[in-house]
């Protein structure tokens, strides 16, 4: 089982991402369970969504508490609550900045963590040149197909398309594509670094 | 056809695939989206004659369900938590009148303290109004106990409440078969109503019933849910038979073959417990879960033949009857009544508290070295509760509590006392 967790804030499509990425698993025939944490979400409030992937039925209905991946929407929540709970240092992080670990205060945090697994992308900035508003939430699970190797692209895009109809969902998967060839391109460079 | 959808989304499809012809809808969280997705269908006609009436509570949602079941039509509605108390009234006159009237409840705690959060407590409240009861494991089950449910009320002109947990399974994305309308048109025949109020052959439904009768028109409520006993795992069988998969039925039993501790509970909890049972079995531990699908009636003798070889049996609850205990459990100890099986009661997941599988397997461990209590509170915060108690002792006008204990967890996450500030 494969278990991500996202957080953002209230207005951001925090939940409609884990519902996405549960409809692109789904349309690759394995089994997917997405919900929210049930708050009473209100616009800029902290919102957590979860996302379980795997190949055969999921049962298990407690919140993800030991996340393997973690899609963090808005960096200002790093201060805020404790993001990074539950998630062992061989675990994806995939953050919403325009900046680095290193600018974000999370090069030490990190120094633990497979390089190749954790990644910024500049999603609200994607969101905004391709969609004109800044809903980094497509952008995002682009770079996570990218980072995870959990989806293909092709399923990710789809399940965009399926979620906004019309040029909005192509504007969308657009941003999603150009973050999931920045990240894969980030990682080969990490590779060759390494 | 297999869709990944929210499960109301899927107990919505699977209500309009059952024909309603009259639904009655008024908004509560976390039901809402239920009845959203069925007045969208009915504004599409994808729903063919059927009404879809906004009533101004839900004391009138189920009043008016009661007046179109009762003129011969197939009446929906749903609700949760405060909203089935505002209705309470007309939740007895459906029973007590024998309308096949189906309603879901999205489960809810009930307040105060206010909370929109997922428990058991709604439903519970109206356990004994006469109605049946059904809660399901997962929106599979979800849909597919709609469908059965409206074949159950009918066959024995009871209404039925299927019970799926709030946010829990009303909000989660899942795989969900829906399936066709001609399937469900094989299983699911035409309203026949026991009663109707026609023009043209007038009859009353709701005299007053004096001393003389009302016992034995009560009794015949009882009675229905006797018959229910028999028909609720014939339904189910032949679901199977139509729908290639299993729903519903009395009870469920999972790796109790062998099993010392059998664990029991309702709803979307059981998955959760399996996975806990899973792991427990691969460290040589004999435990099994059974899920109780039929609450009401409750399946004494099914459950007795379930547990009663276990050396001891752990009701996981999500709701509490203050002042006594479990409420689950009490059915259950009926059931095992002069079997020498302890019964250990878990209060667990009120108000939407996550039952995680590290605090159920500690939970089941401890019974497995008959460490519990007869009445436990899973992850209750019993330092928070203690402070609170002894706050009260020191001040007569200790102020409410909800509000004190707020303020405590806050002064406990920051690290900084209560009266610094």
């Amino acid at each position: 089982m494969f278990q991500v967790r996202i957080h953002g804030r209230g207005g951001q499509g925090v939940v409609s991402a884990a519902e996405m990425l549960s409809i692109a698993a789904f349309d690759e025939g394995r089994f997917a369970q997405a919900f929210p944490s049930f708050g009473s979400e209100r616009m800029g409030a902290p919102v957590t969504a979860f996302c379980r992937i795997d190949d055969r039925e999921i049962r298990t209905r407690e919140p993800v508490n030991e996340p393997d991946a973690l899609i963090v929407q808005d960096p200002t929540l790093l201060h805020q609550i404790d993001l990074f709970s539950g998630l062992s240092p061989a675990g994806y992080i995939l953050i919403n900045s325009t900046r680095s670990f290193d600018e974000l205060g999370l090069g030490d945090f990190l120094r633990g963590f497979n390089h190749r697994n954790v990644c910024t992308v500049p999603a609200t900035e994607l969101a905004l040149k391709y969609v004109g508003r800044p809903l980094p939430n497509a952008a995002l699970l682009g770079g996570f197909a990218a980072i995870s190797g959990q989806l293909h692209f092709e399923s990710v895009a789809r399940a965009i398309e399926g979620k906004f109809s019309g040029k909005v969902g192509q504007a969308n998967a657009a941003a999603a594509r150009e973050a999931y060839e920045a990240v894969l391109a980030a990682r080969t460079a990490e590779t060759a670094h390494a | 056809m297999l869709k990944q959808i929210e499960g109301s989304r899927a107990i919505a499809e699977a209500v309009a695939l059952c024909r309603p012809e009259v639904i009655c809808a008024y908004p509560i969280t976390p039901q809402t989206h239920i009845v959203e997705a069925l007045g969208e269908m009915v504004k599409k006609e994808e729903i063919e004659h059927c009404e879809f009436i906004n009533v101004e509570s839900e004391f009138a949602a189920l009043s008016v369900a009661i007046g179109s079941s009762a003129a011969g039509a197939r009446s929906y509605t749903a609700t949760a938590s405060q909203g089935i108390l505002f209705m309470a009234e007309a939740v007895y006159n459906a029973a007590g009148l024998g309308l096949p009237i189906v309603m879901t409840i999205g489960n809810r705690a009930i307040g105060a303290p206010i909370n929109i959060w997922n428990d058991h407590s709604d439903s519970m409240s109206m356990r004994d109004a006469g109605w049946i009861q059904l809660f399901a494991e997962t929106n599979q089950e979800a849909a597919d106990l709609h469908i059965q449910a409206f074949r159950l009320a009918e066959e024995l002109s009871c209404p039925v409440m299927v019970c799926v947990d709030g946010f829990i399974l009303t909000h989660a994305y899942d795989r969900v078969d829906i399936p066709t309308q001609q399937q469900v048109d094989a299983y699911l025949p035409r309203f026949e109503p026991v009663q109707i109020l026609d023009v043209d052959e007038p009859v009353s439904i709701g005299a007053m019933v004096g001393p003389d009768a009302f016992f034995e028109v009560r009794y015949l409520q009882h009675h229905k849910q006797l018959m229910a006993l028999d028909l609720i795992p014939r339904l189910a069988d032949e679901f199977r038979q139509k729908f290639g998969r299993d729903a519903g039925g009395l009870i469920r039993s999972y790796r109790c073959d062998d099993a010392e501790t059998i664990v029991v509970a309702l709803g979307s909890l059981v998955g959760t417990i399996k996975d806990a049972v899973d792991g427990m079995r691969e460290a040589g531990h004999r435990i099994g879960v059974v899920s109780i699908c039929s609450f009401r009636p409750f399946p004494l003798a099914a459950v007795r033949a379930a547990l009663v070889r276990a050396k001891r049996v752990v009701v996981v609850e999500k709701c509490f009857a203050v002042g006594i205990g479990g409420i689950v459990s009490d059915g259950v100890r009926k059931a095992l009544a002069g079997s020498q099986v302890p019964t250990y009661t878990a209060i667990a997941g009120l108000g939407g508290r996550p039952v995680t599988q590290k605090s159920l397997v500690g939970l089941f461990e401890s019974a497995q070295g008959d460490a519990l209590e007869q009445l436990n509170f899973l992850d209750l915060k019993r330092d928070v509760v203690e402070r609170e108690i002894a706050r009260g002792r020191k001040q007569r006008r200790a102020g409410p509590s909800a509000e004190a204990i707020l303020r405590d967890l806050r002064a406990l996450r920051s690290g900084i006392p209560l009266g610094a500030a």
